[in-house]
């Protein structure tokens, strides 16, 4: 116990050191606090159209100006964050939970099981995921839950290779084996043995591939694909920017630099926890 | 060596078959008839047009005729363009994507090599630094917010290159090329810094620099071989997201590219097209795969004799 607690603080210590990643942390925690917030926070509502009032350049009354139909678009990208933040999350862990089934399962065991699961995400790792995403939206309407599922789906292959080398890595030590000759099931061993000891990887891991997922959404909003109005992404609002972009370039310019921002944020704050849980592997 | 290809392919042509099959199943899950947005049409033209799309067949025999069709290269006819196949298009708009992903992927790998090659030789220097972060922002700025930024400023404020289209003209290929390759080369620059580290500290290096060699003849004769392979290795699965790209670059600039064609025939919910492009680029990205793993193991003696 005492080991494992050093390990965790250790971790931490190292994560302060890392500047950018405090830094990616920090905006993170702050966009987490306004997505949650946003309905006390927004100005103004994020849907009320006022159509005298058209697009107007950010001013001290309409902080980030306004889009063609009279919409306060500060507010728009707060609530559009509680959205793209919420796919990123929710997708993830649609993702972890397969992903990390799927690697503890083919580590484990081994073998044949090993071979053919792992042959399996070998192969759909070639496939062209983005167009079955698209396939799958077009086949049953575009709905949110079936975007979570669907992404989810897609990328929890790295999270299954990651952790099934985790898992082989874990098996051989003595500890394993000994717990082994002393006739601990299966399912006890992967709770008290084998997933502490790789829930550090899954965090790291996790926490890149939440930036990956916020890319995919936005990419499918952004054609049309996937959050439907009215609720509305960053994707989504991107996509609007650019309609109206000759004219009133402020409606692309703050939703795609707070997207910018974020991804930035996210692969920071990931790095950085990959360096502080796992100080030989390097950032190539 | 031949065995390991033969091999490869093995396995490629099964996958392609029941990526084709799945696609196929999937698309008729779908609710409702292709023609259900139209007007109300009289059941006999409803009975005729499913007797031209071989709709009234039981769906194991669609199955078969469409398998037994697409082996022969015939995707069949589009839903929303009568008279059109989708074969047709494909090798309409394929072309176009072709030409742009290339001149996305030239841009990608001499921006990419030549940084990620600087940046390792130069390892913790200003030419590390910059170049590193570059890339960074290049991985977190999405190709369909590079683009119209790009647009923006090139096309709109500058007034220098034009804002879409795909003439003859070369100015219309360079925005668009490079909005689709800045990524790439960001990625291609942190790949080949990786590798190049990686080879640098090898003892052939040590070996080649002590008989003498000038430093850029060992990076060039000895280094470069070994440092690029991860650069090679991605190149493969790179084109599958060339291909999602494309989709975004050419719906920014207006390009008749197959890209195009797939997110209209989402939009439309044109289920021939879709299905017909999905096998289409699948086996695509397959086949890109195999080259890549092929080439790796051509560039790499110990991944040959391993695998």
């Amino acid at each position: 116990m005492n080991q494992q607690s050093s390990l965790w603080s250790d971790a931490w210590r190292r994560l302060l050191a890392n500047k950018a990643a405090v830094a990616g942390g920090l905006i993170l925690l702050l966009l987490i606090v306004l997505a949650i917030f946003a309905p006390w926070i927004a100005p103004h509502s994020y849907s009320y159209q006022n159509l005298d009032l058209g697009a107007q350049p950010p001013s001290s009354d309409f902080l980030l100006g306004t889009d063609t139909l009279g919409r306060d678009l500060f507010s728009r990208i707060l609530y559009g964050a509680r959205v793209s933040l919420l796919v990123g999350f929710v997708a993830t862990g649609v993702a972890l939970v397969i992903g990390v089934s799927w690697g503890i399962v083919a580590g484990y065991f081994g073998g044949r099981i090993d071979s053919v699961m792992m042959r399996i995400v070998d192969v759909l790792y070639g496939l062209p995921f983005i167009i079955f995403i698209i396939l799958l939206m077009v086949i049953f309407g575009r709905n949110i839950w079936l975007l979570f599922a669907a992404i989810g789906a897609v990328e929890w292959l790295t999270m299954a290779r990651i952790v099934r080398g985790q898992v082989l890595t874990i098996k051989n030590q003595e500890y394993v084996l000994a717990a082994q000759a002393m006739g601990v099931t299966n399912m006890q061993m992967f709770r008290k043995h084998i997933f502490p000891n790789i829930l550090g990887p899954i965090a790291v891991y996790a926490t890149l591939t939440i930036p990956q997922v916020m890319l995919l959404e936005a990419f499918l909003s952004f054609l049309g694909l996937g959050i439907q109005p009215p609720m509305s992404s960053w994707g989504t609002l991107i996509r609007y920017g650019v309609e109206s972009m000759e004219e009133y370039s402020w409606l692309l310019i703050y939703p795609g630099l707070t997207f910018t921002i974020t991804l930035f944020a996210l692969n920071f704050f990931g790095d950085g926890l990959r360096d502080a849980l796992d100080p030989k592997i390097s950032s190539d | 060596m031949l065995q390991v290809i033969l091999k490869r392919i093995a396995i490629a042509i099964p996958v392609i078959l029941v990526v084709a099959s799945v696609t196929f199943f999937l698309v008729r899950m779908a609710p409702g008839g292709p023609f259900d947005a139209e007007k109300v049409v009289p059941p006999q033209v409803m009975k005729n047009l499913n007797a031209v799309y071989n709709l009234d067949a039981p769906l194991i025999i669609q199955y078969r005729d469409y398998m037994f069709n697409l082996i022969q290269g015939d995707f069949g006819p589009s839903f929303r363009y009568p008279g059109r196949s989708v074969t047709e298009m494909i090798f309409t708009g394929l072309p176009v994507t072709f030409e742009l992903a290339f001149y996305a992927i030239i841009v990608a790998m001499i921006i990419g090599i030549l940084a990620g090659v600087v940046a390792a030789v130069k390892r913790n220097t200003v030419l590390d630094y910059i170049p590193m972060t570059i890339a960074m922002i290049g991985i977190c700025m999405p190709t369909f917010l590079l683009g119209p930024l790009l647009v923006l400023y090139f096309g709109i404020h500058l007034e220098v290159l034009p804002v879409s289209g795909w003439d003859s003209l070369a100015g219309d290929k360079i925005l668009p090329s490079i909005t689709l390759g800045a990524a790439y080369a960001a990625y291609i620059a942190r790949l080949s810094r990786g590798g190049m580290l990686e080879t640098l500290s090898q003892d052939y290096i040590r070996t080649a620099r002590a008989k003498g060699l000038p430093e850029y003849q060992v990076i060039i004769k000895h280094a470069l071989q070994g440092g690029l392979v991860p650069v090679v290795s991605f190149l493969g699965p790179a084109t599958a997201g060339l291909i999602g790209g494309s989709f975004v670059v050419e719906t920014i600039f207006q390009i008749p590219g197959l890209g195009r064609f797939y997110v209209e025939a989402a939009f439309n919910r044109d289920y021939t097209m879709i299905l017909g492009t999905t096998i289409f680029f699948s086996t695509l990205i397959i086949f890109f795969n195999l080259l890549s793993d092929i080439a790796v193991l051509l560039m790499n003696p110990r991944a040959r004799s391993e695998a």
